[in-house]
């Protein structure tokens, strides 16, 4: 606003970036059909579920699998819950 | 330039859609489906925009509304009658909706039955489509052959404007028959190259890298397009203008002609205009 305004203003950060790197986490989460989001995902969550339940009592809804991608890297994120007999808040996580 | 094509129509359907409101449906309606009339193609732009109409402004046509789309649907008036011809341009129509009535009032088989009457006269059908992913808006989209996604490079709109291309491969009529599936483009709207440059607005390539879809077109920031409505003219047939020439670079594309992506750019202001802090 002021009128050495341009040489008095620090460099800001750039925000397109940020802008850009918010809405590709966001996206890949909210996936849509025919989108570049894996569709193995739930067919992948029902076999993880199987194996586990060979070797521990869990439910259908206390294993959760997500997939994040960033800067090229992308990571699968599996999170189980289990029941009060078994150990609690155990958790495995997969980088590829 | 208008000459009436005397080969049977081509009777294609494309929506133009964004999800998110304000990103420039209605101008891109009305100055893409004036560019195709243009260019002699026999085109009717239809407003899906139950309850809120604002393309009979856009187009310029509002006082002579008589008759509109539901209407039609609703069997008290004949589609000859609801369809106003612009005055500018011979081989364009215009279908308005109501402005009284709610979405409730569109009904599949009335859409339906209108399209497949237009399609029987018209080369292109635009359907330009409401806000949002309700009822209207995927009533525009259903019968869709191609769809014409206006995104700004902004997060909300292109977080939307994902949901709504979601929405394009799932809930068409070309997707729940197993036909080809809907071509969907982007077309970037309010683009301003200034800001880029500063790192303040997304990249064209940023934006369809997280689309991934083709790119339609580049339309810029323009003073012109505010000028336009409030005139009543579709931005392509008012005076010329950057805007004006993306839009009409946007319709080559869309009919199929191999035009290179320019970044048009609104002139900045000189520094005369900069000291004396006179802005657009």
């Amino acid at each position: 606003m002021s009128l050495f305004g341009f040489a008095l203003k620090p460099r800001r950060s750039k925000s397109a970036q940020t802008a850009k790197d918010r809405l590709q986490i966001l996206l890949a989460h909210e996936s849509r059909s025919g989108s570049k989001e894996p569709d193995y995902l739930p067919k992948l969550q029902r076999d993880i579920i199987e194996v586990i339940r060979k070797y521990m009592k869990v439910q259908d809804d206390d294993v959760m699998i997500r997939m994040e991608r960033e800067n090229g890297l992308s990571s699968l994120e599996i999170n189980i819950e289990m029941s009060a007999d078994e150990k609690k808040g155990e958790s495995a996580k997969k980088k590829d | 330039m208008t000459q009436l094509k005397d080969n049977t129509p081509l009777g294609k359907v494309i929506v133009i859609t964004s999800g998110k409101g304000g990103v420039g449906k209605t101008t891109s309606a009305a100055a893409i489906s004036a560019g195709l009339a243009k260019r002699g193609y026999r085109t009717v732009v239809i407003d899906f925009d139950v309850g809120l109409r604002n393309l009979d402004m856009i187009m310029g046509c509002e006082r002579r509304v008589v008759f509109d789309f539901i209407n039609v649907i609703q069997g008290d008036a004949r589609l000859k009658q609801a369809l106003i011809k612009d005055k500018r341009v011979e081989t364009l129509s215009i279908l308005p909706t109501s402005q009284t009535r709610d979405k409730d009032a569109l009904t599949k088989e009335g859409v339906e039955e209108v399209l497949k009457e237009l399609k029987k006269d018209y080369d292109y059908i635009v359907c330009d489509s409401p806000a949002g992913i309700e009822r209207g808006a995927q009533l525009a989209m259903y019968y869709a052959d191609e769809a014409v996604v206006v995104t700004n490079p902004e997060v909300s709109s292109v977080r939307d404007s994902d949901r709504v291309l979601g929405l394009l491969a799932s809930k068409t009529q070309r997707a729940e028959s197993g036909e080809e599936p809907v071509k969907a483009q982007v077309l970037l709207t309010r683009h301003d190259q200034a800001r880029i440059d500063k790192g303040e607005m997304m990249t064209v390539e940023d934006v369809l890298e997280l689309l991934a879809v083709p790119l339609l077109g580049i339309v810029p920031e323009s003073t012109a397009v505010l000028r336009a409505s409030n005139v009543g003219m579709p931005v392509v047939l008012d005076a010329p203008s950057n805007a004006a020439a993306a839009y009409e670079d946007a319709v080559a594309r869309l009919v199929g002609e191999d035009v290179p992506l320019k970044v048009g750019q609104e002139k900045r202001p000189g520094l005369i205009s900069r000291l004396f802090g006179r802005s657009a």
